[in-house]
């Protein structure tokens, strides 16, 4: 309690305005996707299953059943953490422990790759898949999502392998470790609060992309989640009412996420290396 | 029991870009024995260690396991164990796998892992909490489980690197006595690394003093107290360190402003007088000085007296101690005395 500012009923009441807006677009979310019609934010009609036809049928409208985009999302997103994580840490340890010839100049590269705005790189990244032959494929985009969230990542890394006590390195030397195994027995294991931070922040981030799969995947077959649900906009007339259902469905996962990784993700704030 | 190699350093030499953090240093460390590497910080000593280790590769010169060559090898290919000044133990891991860790990188069979861990545990009093982690044990036990770590695999060489400078000053004087019946019953070669005079004098067979990265002495520490070979190792082994008088030896004395002294069979030219503040005795004879300050020890008292203009310490027992302000006579024992030339080596007498 002491933590708490003296007029903390104006701060809490701030707070919850704030919210607000965001609230009620999750409220009209929930309704839309239950409710046969909404005014407002009130529900006019019956309760209405019909929006969530899309989990039974096969296919809505000639798309692709929704598991399928889920399977796509899954796959999309995992890899994408998977692979952040890895080429993350073993970088960032690099970096942290190692000297190396133009270093310095490496760490500038990734504070400026950090800041490059991705969107304006498609086309050139459109090119360079078409040549590469993964124009189209699920393992393109996983790449791209992965190279451009790579450098915000290393540089997380970093931070959490800057905290390590080199005494304890070299205690692993003497105690008979390779490079290589001090890295993966004594140094991941100690980057712990950074893997989960950086892994959950992944995940989220490829989640909710859809930009990159937008601009490169055209096949239904590998549609992520974001796609099936873009693509009822396409049509003349838009059923709000699945789409909202749709919505919902998709965004489940990060609610999930959401309540089991928020302490992690507050480590990429607070940082930190407990013992 | 194992029984330790000789370590040998043959004009060991570490440069950091310009900066020379050890020049060209041989010292040879007999089987068994445990030598102390002394010096105030940034001297070299522990730069020294981790050439030993294998951490550090040195620059120029070699470094020999009794007959093999060790400089060019991997740490792990040494044979040494290491306890550092943090004591560097794994957070993660609690004290059992600790201990074990450097055991389960040799690969050894896990019941003799869960067999060596216990033995070396026990040994060192730590048996009851090896489920601990780190974080939950106190710093003499984590101390303890450092050296455990160190010892387990039965290294040739022990390097200890300040292994009691994070200790409480009462664990601290256990635990010296404790690391030197370990190392002298296990027979391992130990090296010890400290910025402590007391703890090298009390711990070591022979005692290496440093400074700027070059050695000073490499002695006994009775020779390093009596015979110290320059103005260095004189000021700075002993507490309270010896009295060092600038001033010009004449052949018959000693002058130093207006304090003039009789010593027959003095050299000539400038130079240095020395003489440990126990050594001075304040009494009814010798040369008028006045008290300045005096601190009690409780056994003991120094004071601080001024005589001709210089500043001396004086050691006496506590019951003589002179007041404040006091006129004193101070007497300067003849047998007692060190003499050094102008550039602080030691010149007699013999």
């Amino acid at each position: 309690m002491a933590l708490l500012p003296r007029n903390w009923p104006l701060w809490l009441l701030l707070l919850v305005l704030i919210t607000l807006p965001i609230g009620a677009g999750i409220l009209w979310l929930v309704l839309t996707a239950l409710y046969n019609q909404v005014h407002g934010l009130i529900p006019v009609g019956r309760l209405a299953p019909q929006h969530w036809r899309f989990l039974f049928e096969g296919s809505v409208g000639g798309r692709p059943s929704i598991w399928v985009a889920l399977k796509n999302s899954l796959f999309f997103a995992g890899t994408v953490a998977v692979l952040e994580v890895l080429i993350a840490s073993m970088a960032a340890y690099a970096i942290s422990r190692m000297k190396f010839p133009l270093r310095t100049p490496y760490l500038g590269m990734i504070l400026t790759l950090h800041a490059f705005p991705a969107v304006s790189l498609l086309i050139a990244i459109y090119y360079i898949l078409r040549v590469l032959g993964l124009f189209d494929t699920l393992v393109g985009v996983i790449l791209v999502k992965a190279s451009l969230d790579l450098p915000l990542g290393i540089w997380l890394m970093k931070g959490f392998f800057d905290q390590l006590s080199w005494d304890m390195e070299m205690a692993a030397l003497v105690d008979g470790a390779s490079r290589w195994t001090v890295f993966w027995r004594v140094a991941l294991p100690l980057v712990r609060p950074g893997i989960l931070a950086l892994g959950t922040f992944a995940l989220l981030s490829a989640w909710g992309e859809f930009i990159l799969p937008f601009t490169f995947i055209v096949s239904a077959k590998s549609w992520t989640l974001a796609l099936y649900m873009q693509s009822f906009m396409k049509e003349a007339f838009v059923d709000y009412g699945l789409m909202a259902a749709v919505g919902l469905f998709y965004a489940l996962p990060v609610f999930l996420l959401f309540l089991f990784g928020q302490r992690y993700l507050l480590n990429i704030y607070s940082g930190g290396v407990k013992g | 029991m194992t029984k330790g190699t000789g370590v040998r350093l043959e004009r060991l030499t570490k440069r950091f870009g310009r900066v020379v953090a050890v020049r060209e240093l041989s010292l040879e460390v007999a089987p068994g024995e445990l030598v102390a590497f002394l010096g105030p910080s940034g001297c070299g000593k522990t730069t020294t260690l981790l050439m030993i280790a294998g951490i550090y590769r040195p620059t120029a010169g070699h470094v020999y396991f009794g007959d093999r060559r060790v400089d060019p090898l991997h740490p792990r290919d040494r044979d040494v164990g290491m306890v550092f000044q943090s004591y560097a133990l794994y957070p993660h891991l609690n004290l059992f796998e600790n201990i074990a860790f450097p055991l389960r990188l040799k690969r050894v069979p896990a019941d003799q892992v869960r067999r060596r861990v216990r033995e070396t545990a026990e040994l060192l009093g730590i048996g009851g909490i090896l489920e601990r982690r780190p974080a939950q044990v106190s710093g003499g036990q984590q101390q303890r489980a450092a050296l455990a770590r160190a010892l387990v695999k039965e290294p040739q060489v022990l390097l200890l690197d300040e292994p009691l400078s994070n200790l409480d000053a009462q664990i601290r004087l256990s635990a010296r006595a404790e690391i030197r019946r370990l190392q002298r019953e296990l027979g391992v070669t130990a090296i010890l690394v400290t910025h402590d005079q007391a703890e090298a004098l009390a711990m070591a067979d022979r005692v290496a003093v440093f400074s700027m990265g070059e050695l000073q002495q490499y002695a006994p520490p009775d020779e390093l107290y009596h015979r110290p070979k320059n103005t260095f190792v004189a000021g700075f082994v002993g507490s309270p360190p010896m009295n060092l008088i600038e001033g010009e030896f004449t052949g018959d004395g000693f002058r130093a402003g207006g304090l003039r002294l009789a010593l027959p069979k003095a050299p000539t030219g400038r130079g240095w007088l020395g003489v440990r503040p126990e050594h001075l005795g304040l009494g009814p004879e010798g040369l008028p000085a006045r008290v300045l300050v005096v601190e009690p020890l409780g056994r003991e008292a120094i004071v601080i007296v001024e005589l001709s203009g210089h500043r001396l310490q004086v050691l006496v027992p506590e019951d003589e101690k002179p007041a404040p302000d006091a006129e004193v006579r101070i007497a300067f024992p003849t047998g007692a005395l060190h003499y050094f030339d102008a550039k602080g080596r030691r010149i007699g007498p013999e």
